[in-house]
């Protein structure tokens, strides 16, 4: 018996099987998904109508102060502002990080001469370059721009690092000897092997982003979610902070979501997504 | 011994040359005093005990390794680093590259060398043939299993025209069925390539079937070469063969000596086999 034509093997009963438990599976996980957000909606609410509105703005608030910042197009406007930046510094960041990071691991020179400075700086938060950065830079975008790359660039740099050192033995042994030379070694077998570390180490930069873009923007900016969210100080609109909050949130977890659709391509470099 | 009915490779195999060779590793010598002439297009098993430095050797003539002292030569040539003319087939398949197809590995070298890619494209088939892989040519090596695995690493060191191959134990992993079936691939291999093959093994019957001279070592440390068997029996071999159950009588009652004596020197005492 056939079905639209499809002749009934094994193979392809096995593949529409396949495909229809994928469906499944799929549904079950958007299913998941909508019945937490429900929860924690329902939990807002309760603490929203427990502590008032000077404390908590409910969902309801939040929501009506959403729509009334995004008609008057601020909302938007602090969105592409903080994306933009967030994007450039880490981009930024990842672009240098990842080759001086295979160079640290493989030649050990590089590595001795620059450990110190990058463990000495890894541990310096941005936020305590905040003011040298608007000194240095001015109250633009470079200097919020700087200091997101500052925050992605060493914690690329390292992992990637850690990718170099661990290529497999077996591999450079098997490169040098079909005549490759260090620098075709280390585009062709290094950088491939610390791919997976590399893109970990875009994941967690991107986060570190996240973190440093409302510090960054707290000091000296007219545009951005960290503005956004400082400037409701000032009128005491606890409602706009928290959808600077919430716009925050959404905006990181559509990045990460994209970055993991963009790296499925590298599977075949044994990438963990 | 070379019944070469079609030669794969223009350029038939290359010599290596080695007096008095001494590796050691700060304090530890590994080996020491040796002696090997191999010739062009000769098949030699290095056999022993494991840990008697028959890795250790190859390495070295790979150029993995420096000699601390004496003279290691491929075709007269001094081994002062690793080079296209020593090709390397590891035990483990990690060294394959997971990221690049089967053909693609294969064409490594080649690619490496900047041949053009028309020319890439046909001597990856042409040793995608020799081993039967042509039907998993765009494969990953995850894809495909323990023994195809070793096969593609064959392939990808003899698309380089190495002028030695160095086996590393490249069947060691693999299970005893398998294995059989690599070490009859291997032979046609190297008849129909008349390539020079210097292959380390601790498994007896692997030497035999395969060796046109098998080349005992002694236990470590300051391991050397103990003493040389020529293995003159028709290809195919079988090891049932009764000369070849012979020869293996032969061999294990002289690496069994070393044996022993490794376990005696570790405080083991044990029974002598008889």
């Amino acid at each position: 018996m056939t079905v639209l034509g499809i002749p009934r093997t094994k193979a392809t009963r096995g593949a529409l099987g396949r495909s229809g438990a994928r469906l499944r599976g799929l549904g079950r996980r958007t299913g998941m998904f909508l019945l937490t957000i429900a929860v924690g909606l329902v939990l807002w609410q309760l603490l929203a109508g427990h502590f008032g509105s000077a404390l908590i703005a409910s969902p309801r608030e939040t929501w009506e102060a959403g729509i009334a910042l995004a008609e008057d197009g601020t909302l938007w406007e602090s969105v592409r502002a903080s994306s933009q930046r967030i994007l450039l510094g880490w981009g930024l960041g990842l672009v240098v990080g990842a080759p001086v990071g295979l160079l640290m691991g493989r030649i050990r020179i590089v590595r001795e001469l620059s450990e110190p400075y990058i463990e000495f700086f890894r541990f310096i938060p941005p936020i305590a370059f905040v003011t040298l950065a608007v000194i240095w830079f001015g109250l633009g975008d470079t200097s919020k721009i700087v200091l997101i790359f500052y925050t992605a660039v060493f914690i690329v740099t390292i992992n990637t690092m850690a990718g170099a050192v661990a290529t497999d033995e077996n591999k450079l042994r098997a490169a040098a000897s079909l005549g490759a030379n260090r620098f075709q070694i280390l585009h062709s077998v290094v950088l491939p092997s610390a791919i997976p570390y590399i893109v970990t180490g875009a994941r967690l930069a991107m986060g570190n982003s996240f973190l440093t873009i409302v510090s960054a923007e707290i000091v000296a900016a007219d545009h951005g979610l960290g503005a956004l969210i400082w400037t409701s100080r000032n009128y005491g609109r606890i409602d706009w902070t928290f959808v600077g909050i919430i716009t925050l949130g959404i905006l990181g977890f559509s990045f990460d979501r994209a970055l993991r659709l963009a790296v499925r391509p590298l599977a075949r470099f044994k990438v963990n997504i | 011994m070379s019944s070469t009915t079609s030669t794969v490779t223009d350029r038939p195999g290359g010599a290596v040359h080695a007096t008095g060779v001494q590796i050691r590793f700060g304090d530890f010598v590994a080996v020491d005093g040796i002696d090997l002439d191999v010739k062009p297009g000769e098949f030699v098993c290095l056999l022993g005990p494991s840990g008697c430095g028959k890795s250790t050797l190859i390495t070295a003539i790979a150029g993995f390794e420096k000699a601390s002292s004496g003279t290691l030569e491929v075709d007269g040539r001094p081994i002062d680093r690793p080079r296209d003319s020593t090709g390397m087939v590891f035990q483990s398949s990690e060294a394959l590259f997971d990221w690049l197809t089967i053909r693609r590995n294969i064409e490594y070298g080649p690619r490496m060398r900047g041949v053009p890619g028309a020319e890439r494209r046909e001597i990856s088939d042409r040793f995608l043939a020799l081993v039967g892989l042509s039907h998993a040519a765009d494969k990953l090596p995850a894809q495909l299993s323990g023994g195809m695995r070793q096969r593609a690493q064959i392939a990808r060191v003899l698309a380089n025209e190495p002028r030695v191959v160095l086996m590393d134990e490249p069947f060691g992993a693999l299970d005893a069925q398998t294995r059989h079936v690599m070490q009859t691939e291997l032979d046609r291999i190297w008849r129909e390539t008349g390539c020079t093959i210097v292959f380390v093994t601790h498994d007896i019957d692997e030497a035999i079937v395969l060796a046109d001279r098998v080349l005992v070592m002694t236990a470590g440390p300051a391991a050397r070469i103990k003493s040389s068997y020529v293995v003159d029996l028709p290809r195919p071999r079988d090891e049932s063969d009764p000369a070849a159950t012979a020869l293996h009588r032969r061999l294990r009652a002289d690496i069994g000596e070393e044996v022993h004596k490794a376990l005696r020197s570790q405080g083991l005492a044990v029974e002598e086999e008889k």
